[in-house]
């Protein structure tokens, strides 16, 4: 067994599990944050996208033991003190979601993208950017509009501030 | 049109919960003393269970029980059905074979449930499952329907001789030959419609719980209509009376069609919990996705469409057989048949038509409804036809269809459909014009310029929504009525709960539906709540599939607030002391018409429950209900045109441009239509770009079971598409609505087929053009 | 996933100790989970090599370049110190799996795999680097030995690669559309004595291999109509759901031919 500590949407958590655990499952089923979800076996759907150490991770490739100590971002920890990060606003306001199941992994990527590219994303980056992540419902264009107003909102300076 | 009303663009209620993190999916449903299930499946397309032996499974840490068939048997669990019955057209009834939700004495796909083991935790289900011990006899299996029915082909049910389900037709067989024979020129072809795996992102999962003290089960699934799950359950597989069977559909993460039918797991797992005492949670995982879940499309036709010298079409003579898989799913009959040769007349005047579809068993996951289920197969058939006419006539393929357009209205098809309007030149007109279509020689030259292929194909579908007259439906042989329900819950306040037999899992309900309330009685949305998925809450409906939650259950809605509509204006006229007729609802108030006097809406709503003061022989409070029944499908009708670019090095396409211009009749919010047709078209160029589903043909074995050889369209695979809309709004229903949740996925395949073939200049090309083949249909 | 239990050592000693026959190494994770999670792979033990300093980091000492095994894909396509003398090769790196694995995974375990599909193979085989182990270094035409297999010993652990900044470098991939990864992609380098190397996944039957034609071909004119009269035999390809031999044989060419374009 594992003993876990983690810093997970700033509170420090902790917890044990069966070294096979994997993280989604220990974010899940061990912490109750069930908003990261399991869409696939084989790392390619995205919905389990958290944030570790600032990074984008799958959530579904990483065992919980390899997370020992490290910071770990979920959907549930994006917006502040009540107020929507921009990326999820702009999934609202451009309708990038519908059945909302890949969309945490959506936004923790798009969020993580920004980080990266900052201001200087533009529609073919975002598409490309998206190769880790599966849609069923929306055929995408709503979610690369959403990623692409949000950039603009968060702003050039996202990149120097992540740096 | 309000802010709020119709016609508005308002964005989701229900986004909040989805963007933070806090929407509920069964798997996110957790009940106290909860186990957790995983299935024991065949790894055989066909064979013979000689025998199950648990005893290792049973005997590891955290195993709780390990469940058989034959207990499933001895409880007197039923077999799963297919709810329509067709008939051959010698007049004997469909050959259905037996499906157990728990194989007994033979498997017939690989994937096939055989046992199911609950324990503990996942992992430890998971381990034990892998020590049950089953003796296979293994069989011969076959994969492809045209197999099945040769000779000597293995036999998969006893029921159904040479795989034969039924041998059906539609049409005037004689006719359309007699006509054909006239004919100045005949376009033939071959055409496969490629199988797909619907791949809602969440996978199915199913919590069962069961109380002993009350004898009540309470399901928690993976479901688009949960009314129709415990009914079935009910009637049917005796799992318990509907009065002793509570079926939940929380947030469902994509349905598409897949999440329609009643699937072994859900049985078993209620099963199974009052077998063992605490309550069974299964969640599938993508393997077990692309192995269970109903599959889709898979036909093999041949087509004869015939022209006089003046390019009229004169006749439409198809051949199909379509593959069922290893088992016959709830509506996998009708798919084949009254979805889709009804559709075979298109936009067009086609005097004779006849259609004929034999299906088939074959050891393969089974086979049904899937965005579009049977019309994306006819508009298929029919525009790769008029296209492949067109070059072979040599005349222009939009000419050639606007010669052929029908134009009047109501339109009788030879093959049941009554089309009530449509403004298919209006469509094409959009379409062209978004498309700049006359300027295409120029950008091809341009791309030509640049070592590119480039290519512009096109596609005009009509397709038959709402599902339907429950008469006419019973009439073909459903075994339901296909009405919808509605409850309008006006409460003391004044706020209004919504209770519908519809089901969102992605469609955006809990807005649009409010959006019909709030344009009736001017109330802000806030005050709107819309409840479904609840079979304790909502007392019946039928579900949401084939584009009917707008035409069908918004109009049930309609219905209801009709009745409320009356009751309130009644009232308010005795407290105003005006006359019921002067009585008119807006901004939230109950005016009469013509002056200042008025009482707000919520005080009428107060006024209805406090019954201190209400017009003689009223009852107090305010609530009604409605069950709507649709006088007549409804069509939606569309052009969509495709240009492509090909990379003649590597066969690669891409989609350099894609218009969808469509007739949706009315539309209540045009951005979530917009984001329904998205969805649609990337599930369409999915199936005619990417999406190839391969069973090995000698032993079965699913090939493309992960993402890893099922290619999934991703957004580097799809462009921004160009969405317009042409109105014209349908006759037969109160709001007008024709429903559009299917378009996308009915008239893309054909549009981006005919214009890959038009950049490579072969026709001879099948879905999905992968590269690959794309490549070599270049070298030929 | 089987049951399994997790060590997390912090320097390569350590590591080396905990080896046995039923221990793996654990790097990204980004093939090994996802096999152990489809049962297909069933390690008593894992090493977690992502805590140990002296498998991180990539320096850059005028042409000579030392990757530690334990850099991830996404350190080695925004290395600045790198894209200055071997772009090509943060170029391959931005193209392995998607940004998500590209955060997770490793160079080292990338190479240790040898999944006959996956790009680095072919970016080490093209740059004629040398791999470092916790014993001994040994040329990539030397490791690489076939499908998924390489000259590791049991317990041998890639440390660190190694290589002479070319002249010129580029990769050009064809993805598999499904699992994104190469379907064929073909790295080509110029090296600093005026020799060229081509290495190519993704299509071998026996995994990542050298064209000598086009090897040839391009050092006397490095261009890509030089690649025009080589031939790919495609006996020597696999064949599969996605792509036959002569298509694969088709994009070996046309992928050499974009990879001495993109060269820089």
């Amino acid at each position: 067994m594992a003993d876990i500590n983690l810093t997970v949407n700033g509170r420090t958590v902790s917890g044990t599990c069966e070294d096979r655990t994997l993280l989604v499952q220990f974010i899940r089923e061990n912490l109750g944050l069930t908003g990261t979800h399991v869409g696939c076996d084989t790392s390619q759907c995205g919905a389990c996208v958290v944030h570790i150490d600032g990074k984008a991770v799958k959530s579904c490739t990483m065992l919980a033991a390899q997370a020992d100590g490290a910071e770990v971002l979920t959907i549930e920890g994006l917006a502040s003190g009540g107020e929507l990060h921009p990326m999820q606003a702009a999934f609202r306001e451009h309708h990038g979601l519908q059945c909302g199941f890949c969309t945490p992994g959506m936004i923790m990527t798009a969020v993580d993208m920004v980080r990266r590219h900052g201001g200087q994303l533009d529609e073919k980056t975002v598409r490309h950017e998206l190769e880790g992540n599966i849609c069923r419902c929306t055929g995408y264009h709503n979610i690369v509009k959403a990623i692409l107003a949000a950039a603009e909102e968060m702003g050039a300076g996202a990149k120097v501030a992540a740096e | 049109m309000g802010v709020e009303g119709i016609g508005a663009r308002v964005t989701r209620k229900e986004d909040k919960r989805f963007i933070t993190g806090k929407g509920r999916y069964t798997d996110d449903m957790v009940v106290p003393g909860m186990k957790f299930a995983h299935f024991v499946r065949s790894p055989h397309a066909h064979a013979k269970i000689g025998g199950i032996d648990a005893s290792q499974a049973e005997s590891m840490p955290g195993v709780i029980a390990v469940l058989n068939g034959k207990q499933l048997a001895e409880d007197g669990i039923g077999n799963i059905i297919c709810g329509w019955m067709i008939h051959s057209k010698d007049g004997s009834p469909m050959n259905m074979g037996a499906w157990r939700p728990l194989a007994e004495e033979v498997v017939r796909y690989v994937g096939d449930a055989v046992a199911i083991v609950v324990a503990d935790s996942k992992a430890q289900a998971r381990d034990a499952a892998e020590a049950v011990m089953v003796d296979y006899e293994v069989l011969p299996a076959v994969t492809e329907a045209a197999a099945a029915l040769e000779e000597g082909a293995p036999q998969i049910h006893p029921e159904a001789k040479d795989n034969l389900i039924f041998d059906w037709g539609l049409g005037d067989e004689a006719a359309t030959d007699a006509a054909l024979a006239e004919a100045a020129h005949i376009v033939e072809l071959d055409i496969v419609n490629n199988r797909l795996i619907p791949n809602a992102i969440e996978p199915r999962a199913a919590l069962g719980v069961y109380d002993e003290a009350e004898d009540h089960y309470t399901c928690y699934t993976t479901s688009q209509n949960p009314h129709v799950a415990r009914l079935v359950m009910s009637a049917f597989y005796n799992v318990a009376p509907e009065n002793k069977l509570r079926v939940i559909a929380p947030d469902v993460g994509g349905g598409f069609g897949s999440k329609i039918y009643i699937y072994p797991e859900e049985i078993v797992c209620l099963w199974a919990a009052r077998r063992t005492g605490v309550p069974v949670k299964w969640v599938g995982d993508r393997t077990e996705a692309f192995l269970t879940d109903a599959h889709a499309r898979d036909h093999v036709s041949t087509v004869r469409m015939g022209f006089d010298g003046d390019h009229n079409i004169i006749a439409l003579k198809v051949d199909t057989i379509a593959n069922i898989g290893a088992y016959m799913s709830l509506f996998s009959s009708a798919t084949p048949t009254y979805l889709y040769a009804t559709l075979l007349s298109g936009q067009y005047r086609i005097p004779n038509i006849y259609g004929n579809v034999r299906a088939v068993y074959t050891n393969t996951a089974p086979v049904d409804a899937y965005r579009g289920a049977g019309r994306p197969e006819a508009t298929y058939v029919l525009e790769r036809a008029m296209t492949t006419a067109a070059r072979e006539l040599g005349v222009d393929q939009v000419e050639l269809r606007r010669k052929n357009f029908i134009r009047e209205f109501p339109y009788q098809t030879p093959v049941i459909m009554n089309y009530d309007t449509g403004n298919f030149d209006a469509i094409l007109d959009a379409a062209l014009e978004a498309i700049d279509y006359d300027n295409f020689p120029a950008r091809r030259s341009e791309s030509e310029a640049r070592g590119k292929k480039r290519g512009i194909g096109m596609s005009c579908y009509i397709e038959a929504c709402g599902i339907a007259p429950s008469q006419a439906v019973g009439s073909l042989g459903a075994g339901v009525g296909l009405w919808e329900s509605a409850e309008v819950r006006v409460n003391a306040v004044g706020t209004v709960e919504i209770l519908t037999g519809s089901h969102s899992h992605g469609q955006g309900h809990e807005t649009t539906f409010a959006q019909v309330v709030c344009d009736r009685l001017g109330l802000p949305i806030e005050q709107v709540s819309i409840i479904h998925g609840d079979t304790d809450k909502v007392q019946m409906g039928m579900g949401t599939y084939g584009s009917r939650s707008g035409p069908v259950g918004m109009n049930a809605i309609a219905k209801a607030l009709d009745k409320v509509e009356v009751k309130a204006k009644r009232l308010a006229a005795h407290l105003l002391e005006a006359d019921e007729s002067d009585i008119e609802i807006s901004d939230g108030e109950l005016k009469v018409k013509g002056t200042d006097k008025s009482v707000p809406w919520f005080q009428m709503a107060l006024a209805a429950y406090t019954a201190h003061n209400l017009p003689e022989g009223m009852e107090p409070g305010l609530k009604e209900g409605a069950f709507y029944d649709p006088q007549n499908f409804t069509f939606p009708s569309g052009c969509y045109i495709c240009e492509v670019e090909v990379d003649p090095e590597t066969g690669m396409t891409e989609i350099v441009d894609f218009v969808a211009a469509d007739d949706f009749g009315n539309i209540v919010n045009p951005m979530i239509v917009e984001g329904q047709v998205h969805g649609g078209l990337a599930q369409g160029i999915g199936q005619a770009l990417a999406e190839g589903t391969h069973y090995d043909p000698e032993t079965g074995q699913l090939i493309t079971a992960s993402y890893m050889d099922y290619q999934m369209p991703r957004a580097q695979d799809l462009p921004a598409f160009k969405i317009k809309h042409e109105t014209t709004a349908c006759p037969s229903n109160p709001l007008g609505l024709k429903g559009c949740g299917e378009a996308g996925a009915i008239g893309s395949p054909p549009a981006v087929i005919n214009a890959i073939t038009d950049a490579i200049g072969n026709n001879d090309l099948t879905m999905p053009a992968t590269p690959a083949k794309v490549w070599k249909a270049m070298q030929n | 996933m089987y049951a399994t239990t997790y060590h997390r050592p912090k320097s390569i000693e350590e590591a080396g100790q905990l080896a046995s026959e039923e221990a793996m190494y654990l790097s990204g994770g980004q093939t090994l989970l996802p096999t152990m999670k489809q049962r297909l792979a069933a390690p008593e033990s894992l090493i977690d090599l992502r805590h140990i300093d002296e498998l991180k980091g990539i320096s850059v000492e005028g042409r000579k370049v030392r990757i530690g095994a334990a850099t991830t894909h996404f350190e080695v396509a925004s290395s600045d110190a790198l894209a200055k003398v071997c772009p090509g090769l943060c170029h391959l790196a931005s193209l392995v799996g998607d940004p998500a694995v590209r955060h997770m995974g490793t160079i080292g375990g990338s190479i240790a795999n040898n999944d006959p599909a996956a790009d680095y193979p072919a970016g080490l085989l093209g740059l004629g680097a040398t791999i470092i182990t916790n014993q001994r270094s040994l040329s990539a035409d030397a490791f690489f030995t076939g499908l998924f297999e390489t000259a590791l010993e049991e317990g041998e652990l890639v440390t660190a690669v190694e290589f002479e900044a070319p002249e010129k470098a580029g990769y050009a991939k064809f993805r598999n559309p499904a699992s994104r990864y190469a379907i064929t992609g073909v790295f080509v380098a110029r090296l600093g004595d005026g020799s060229v190397r081509v290495a190519v996944t993704g299509s071998g039957a026996d995994g990542v291999f050298r064209h000598s034609g086009m090897e040839e071909a391009l050092a006397g004119n490095f261009a890509a109509e030089a690649i025009d009269g080589t031939t790919v035999d495609a006996g020597a390809l696999m064949s599969d759901l996605h792509a036959s031999a002569e298509y694969r044989a088709n994009l070996v060419k046309v992928m050499a031919k974009r990879a001495v374009q993109d060269a820089r």
